[in-house]
């Protein structure tokens, strides 16, 4: 069974992102930039059902510019066995991600798509259940445990009211939520491995897609700031002003 | 233009998160219209017709819609979007597992946990954490929209008069079925709607101290439980707890953090409470940054205290 994991190249997650001052976006110059955490998570589930003999390889997909070859260099140090760039220095958002990603599903046809269940930097959370739509696949988002049983796949997800079980016949799109796993740190002789595993470039030109911006982003800007209130002394006192300043209670 | 609002609700009852959906189809569109998708789905629907500010309920009822199943719900919602100028959802669980499905295919862009509509074709979003916020503006003929609940004032849930119109339920697709669903039982009231919220973090230190130590005071107030992902990571408190960017967003009128740092990620989720207190007995966490009035001292202590003094008659 072959396995496709998408990953995103974002700001690293503890660095805080910095609004440019001419309000065109966050600024990214020079700023550390890691793999989004919940595509990590994508991997390493990746890997592991390969590691259980469920998988037999790896592809990881990235789309984007030369840069997101370090994420997929981190990917294949997970345990990816291949990767595929598909390179455009487009800005691209979450409906065009996800007619790319369908042209590489058609092209290597894999048995699972399992990809984050959103990018931290946009925060959108769209692109799996779009691919899922765009390839009438069956889709199983916020998964936090993945069951593979020949071709049918049962997954849990985290929803709003605790957990909810679904089934579903493969090929599938699963998208990942925290507690799906925890990725191993990469080791030096994995990342050593990496280096020689191969990396295919395609354009979205390649795969027949426009990628062109159909939201358009107009303004960004720093949320409103909450200011700090006051530290109070003892628990008399909070309730005190709970009671009388605020009026909360 | 008109708005068409999907609605969350369990067959019985309309979900509170359908009230503020409505608020922000209002400022989308003149008119407003409500999907209720479901299984035996009747009560609902005549709950939603009760909703101020909307003009017609569609009930779509069948065996297909009774799971909520993204694909299901999916082709129902396409069925009928021909017909509007936005489509929104609430950004829960169920909503951001449809809406990117339905916006696939109108092959149109959809527009993420919104917070403000500027426009009918603008909005404002959070992005990075919230530590950013987007205003975007999109071309599109339809406009799919997810929507952070905490953002808009619900609509009253009496006073409208709308007629119910059914349409035919979708074929199964057939793509997925539902096993189970494990509820988290409780008499609380529900963290996303509470007015009150007392949360929990990795201070708490176990499952035990959540239950001896967090839920008297919950009791005390009738407030819903809530934790910081550690805590959750930590298997101190159950997923749906989890409040922050990739958990809950919540805004309720009063927030207590006891024993949470207050990681950026955290603060995304409930920043926008109208009262913040802060228990913890390290001075320089940063949940002190946004908190209106917090109290440097081991919970352990302040919590039991706070249980005592609220007992007390004022």
């Amino acid at each position: 069974m072959k396995i496709l994991v998408p990953v995103k190249r974002v700001l690293d997650y503890n660095v805080k992102a910095r609004v440019r001052p001419d309000g065109s976006g966050v600024d990214l110059a020079n700023a550390k930039m890691s793999m989004n955490p919940f595509d990590e998570i994508a991997v390493e589930e990746a890997v592991r059902l390969k590691e259980k003999g469920l998988a037999n390889e790896i592809v990881a997909v990235s789309c984007g510019t030369t840069g997101s070859q370090e994420t997929l260099r981190t990917a294949l140090a997970i345990g990816a066995d291949r990767a595929v760039l598909v390179q455009t220095d487009a800005d691209l958002q979450p409906l065009a991600v996800a007619k790319l990603l369908k042209a590489l599903v058609d092209r290597e046809r894999p048995m699972l798509t399992i990809l984050g269940k959103q990018a931290i930097d946009g925060d959108a959370g769209q692109t799996g259940q779009m691919l899922a739509a765009l390839a009438g696949l069956p889709q199983a988002t916020f998964a936090s445990e993945v069951r593979i049983d020949g071709d049918l796949l049962e997954v849990t997800r985290e929803v709003d009211t605790g957990r909810e079980t679904l089934r579903m016949r493969l090929p599938a799109i699963v998208t990942t939520d925290l507690r799906l796993n925890e990725p191993r740190f990469v080791t030096l002789p994995n990342v050593m491995k990496a280096r020689k595993k191969p990396i295919d470039i395609v354009t979205p030109a390649d795969l027949g897609v426009d990628t062109a911006v159909r939201l358009r982003t107009i303004n960004v800007a720093e949320p409103p700031v909450r200011g700090a209130g006051v530290k109070v002394p003892d628990v008399a006192t909070l309730v005190e002003m709970l009671r009388h300043e605020a009026r909360i209670l | 233009m008109t708005s068409l609002v999907v609605a969350e609700h369990d067959n019985i009852e309309i979900n509170p998160a359908t009230l503020h959906l409505v608020t922000a189809a209002r400022a989308c569109a003149s008119a407003v219209h409500l999907l209720v998708a479901g299984c035996n789905a009747r009560s609902a629907a005549d709950a939603a017709a009760r909703i101020a500010g909307v003009e017609k309920v569609i009930l779509a009822d069948g065996a297909s819609l009774g799971e909520g199943l993204a694909e299901n719900l999916a082709a129902q919602v396409l069925a009928i979007a021909a017909d509007y100028s936005h489509i929104l959802f609430a950004a829960t669980s169920n909503g951001k597992s449809v809406a990117p499905r339905v916006a696939a295919q109108l092959d149109v862009t959809q527009i993420s946990e919104i917070i403000r509509v500027a426009g009918d074709d603008t909005f404002e979003r959070p992005i990075y954490a919230g530590n950013a916020v987007a205003t975007v503006k999109s071309g599109d003929p339809i406009k799919v929209i997810t929507v952070r609940i905490t953002a808009f004032e619900p609509a009253q849930a009496l006073g409208g008069n709308a007629g119910v119109a059914h349409i035919a339920a979708v074929a199964d697709t057939g793509l997925s079925c539902f096993v189970r669903r494990e509820v988290s039982k409780s008499d609380r009231p529900d963290l996303t709607a509470a007015p009150m919220v007392v949360a929990g973090g990795r201070g708490l230190a176990s499952t035990e101290n959540f239950s001896n130590v967090l839920l008297p005071l919950a009791d005390k107030l009738g407030a819903a439980l809530g934790a910081s992902r550690a805590a959750v990571d930590a298997g101190y408190a159950p997923n749906d707890w989890q409040i922050g960017q990739t958990g809950k967003v919540v805004a309720p009128q009063l927030y207590i953090a006891v024993g949470i740092s207050g990681a950026i990620q955290h603060l995304a989720g409930m920043k926008d409470s109208k009262v913040i207190v802060a228990i913890n007995k390290d001075g320089e966490a940063p949940i002190f940054g946004v908190a209106d009035y917090g109290l440097e001292a081991d919970l352990f202590t302040a919590v039991p205290e706070l249980v005592v003094a609220l007992s007390e008659a004022p």
